[in-house]
């Protein structure tokens, strides 16, 4: 019997019993619509993280004073000091690397600011011209800090977009004056509105100069440096720069930790990738429970085609012949159930995507390879004992039957 | 070209051996019309399953066309069946879901014959049984004579040496009865030896030989002058 007429007769037997193939193929594609849904939106959540994070910056790394030591006690506790702050030059020596690009150096402090009548708290972010191409921000209006040295103070500021709209409505900002604490700044830009992105909302700053800031907060400390390396590949030399570079500064002490974007986002990734398979697994339970359900069926198919194998038998088909046959029943069964469920799983997620356009809904390759691998290996394996007892059935049993 | 040395069968039931076939020596020439008669239990369907392949001796040898096919594996015994018996059950035993045609054709499939030539085959032989008009219904839209026809059909699609008939006209009246038996009796003038197993003596009379069997045993081998 060869491969088409082995095919078309199972086909044959699949149609024969209408009802239950349906059954067997909804079963089926379920589980693997399943499959492929939930890990959509399992790497849709990890693409919607991973895009966060490069919306922050790429090829960062970020200095930051203190030394977070993974055991043990800080040498320096045990003494009573305190690490020493990263100040300006510190920042500025960063640059020797040739790994680098540019730097920002990072100075926090929240202030009131007024305009006019109106006042709140915001918080004052110090920083140099470096800083709009480094974390990727963008402008609504005039300027961002000039490019000065960074030792230098000005009285100027850049408004997030929120602060704009609080302080002075629908009023021109750029070139009015703003109160910080007890001084003034003239307005040279507004950014453009980005939303709320890992925790720092661009939205609700005002960006001065760092010397300025220095000033303002009278500090000498910088909370972090952003360091952008020249390319993805020196990110690890800069990064070991950075390292040696501050402890030079320091005398020779490592108290400062240099972490890469790249490996808080691996992290991340890492987590949400772990997510994905596990729901992609859940998922895949149900598959199984699918191929459970086809053995069930097959085992009653064996029992209600005993005259047909033993026919089939006595026609001179050897017991190899009828287990292919309820083989590729199995095999057409699980293969057009998971054909359907993959239709299925892309309806489903071109409507999730619908719904939630933030989130790129789409299954990866290797989940709709593996529900699909999944699906025919459990519909396969779990026809693989009803085949072995349509095999296996006594021809004089049963054709004695009626 | 059947030959039963010293052949018993003996079954397993509930822990105790009940023997079904005992010591049976026998020999059938090529082209012979044999019928089996003894009343139910006495062996005959047994023996005939025996002959068919469709069941293993528990000792002696069997020997088919001179090789000895009690050795044989399943595959190859598989291969014998399709090659040289031919099967019509009591019961026509026809696919219900395919077509009488798509029946008759089941043997040519098994054996990997073409398409093409498989169609031919089926279609000559569909006229010469006169089903040419019911090649598309399936079983249940036929009666019992033409189910048998086309069970008779299947059976010599492959141009069997021999043809296994259990009780062929159990279920049919009287007038198909007669008209399935005169076909089976064709097919023995065109050189088909014919195995017919029937507990009806006026049936049985009709073959040229005819075995009468007890209790598991051949009590009589008695051939009729008249037609030999």
């Amino acid at each position: 019997m060869n491969l088409t007429d082995t095919l078309l007769f199972a086909s044959g037997s699949l149609r024969g019993a209408r009802t239950r193939t349906l059954l067997m193929i909804l079963a089926m594609s379920i589980g693997v619509a399943a499959v492929v849904i939930l890990t959509a939106l399992g790497e849709g959540a990890r693409r919607y993280v991973v895009g966060q994070f490069s919306s922050l910056g790429s090829n960062l790394v970020i200095v930051l004073p203190g030394r977070s030591e993974t055991a043990g006690v800080n040498p320096g506790m045990l003494l009573g000091q305190t690490e020493r702050d990263i100040v300006l030059d510190d920042a500025q020596a960063l640059l020797r690397s040739t790994a680098v690009r540019r730097i920002a150096p990072l100075t926090i402090g929240t202030a009131q600011a007024s305009h006019g009548a109106r006042n709140r708290e915001v918080v004052v972010l110090g920083s140099t011209a470096d800083l709009l191409p480094i974390r990727h921000m963008e402008l609504a209006h005039g300027q961002f800090l000039p490019a000065i040295d960074m030792q230098s103070a000005s009285p100027v500021c850049v408004l997030g977009a929120k602060i704009k709209r609080e302080l002075f409505g629908s009023e021109a900002a750029v070139g009015a004056w703003l109160h910080l604490g007890d001084r003034r700044f003239r307005v040279i830009g507004v950014l453009a509105s980005q939303g709320e992105s890992m925790g720092m909302n661009t939205d609700d700053l005002v960006v001065v100069p760092v010397a300025s800031a220095h000033m303002l907060f009278n500090t000498q400390a910088l909370f972090r440096v952003l360091v952008e390396a020249k390319s993805r590949d020196l990110i690890a030399r800069a990064q070991k720069d950075a390292e040696d570079i501050m402890m030079q500064q320091h005398g020779g002490e490592r108290d400062v930790t240099v972490i890469t974007q790249d490996a808080v986002l691996a992290t991340f990734d890492r987590i949400l990738h772990a997510l994905t398979l596990a729901v992609g697994g859940i998922a895949a339970i149900s598959l199984s429970v699918a191929g459970v359900l086809i053995m069930n069926v097959m085992l009653i198919a064996v029992a209600q085609r005993t005259q047909e194998i033993g026919l089939l038998k006595a026609l001179g088909a050897p017991s190899s012949e009828i287990r292919r046959l309820f083989f590729a029943e199995a095999v057409l069964l699980s293969g057009i159930g998971s054909m359907a469920g993959l239709l299925l799983g892309e309806i489903g997620s071109a409507v999730i995507g619908q719904v939630y356009p933030a989130l790129p809904v789409n299954a990866p390759w290797w989940a709709v390879l593996a529900a699909f691998g999944t699906a025919l290996g459990t519909g396969i394996l779990f026809s693989v004992w009803p085949a072995r007892r349509a095999a296996q059935l006594d021809p004089v049993l049963a054709l004695a039957r009626r | 070209m059947i030959e039963f040395a010293d052949v018993s069968r003996i079954f397993m039931v509930g822990g105790q051996e009940v023997p079904a076939l005992r010591n049976i020596n026998l020999h059938l020439v090529a082209g012979e019309y044999v019928s089996i008669m003894g009343p139910s239990g006495s062996g005959k369907s047994t023996l005939l399953n025996l002959i068919g392949l469709l069941d293993r001796p528990s000792s002696g040898t069997y020997r088919l066309d001179g090789l000895d096919v009690t050795t044989l594996d399943d595959e190859h015994q598989a291969q014998v069946r399709r090659e040289k018996i031919g099967f019509v059950f009591q019961f026509f035993h026809l696919v219900p879901r395919l077509s009488a045609a798509m029946n008759i054709e089941l043997p040519l499939i098994l054996a990997g014959v073409p398409p093409q030539e498989r169609k031919e085959r089926v279609g000559q032989l569909l006229e010469s049984y006169g089903l040419a008009d019911r090649a598309g219904h399936r079983p249940d839209q036929l009666s019992g004579g033409q189910r048998q026809r086309v069970a008779i059909a299947r059976a010599t699609i492959m141009r069997p040496a021999v043809l296994l008939a259990d009780e062929p006209t159990g279920n049919l009246d009287q007038t198909t009865g007669k008209e399935v038996m005169s076909l089976l009796e064709q097919l023995v003038e065109q050189g088909v030896a014919l195995i017919l197993v029937t507990h009806d003596p006026a049936l049985g009379q009709r073959a040229a030989r005819q075995l009468q069997m007890v209790d598991g045993r051949i009590v009589s081998d008695t051939r009729n002058i008249s037609q030999a």
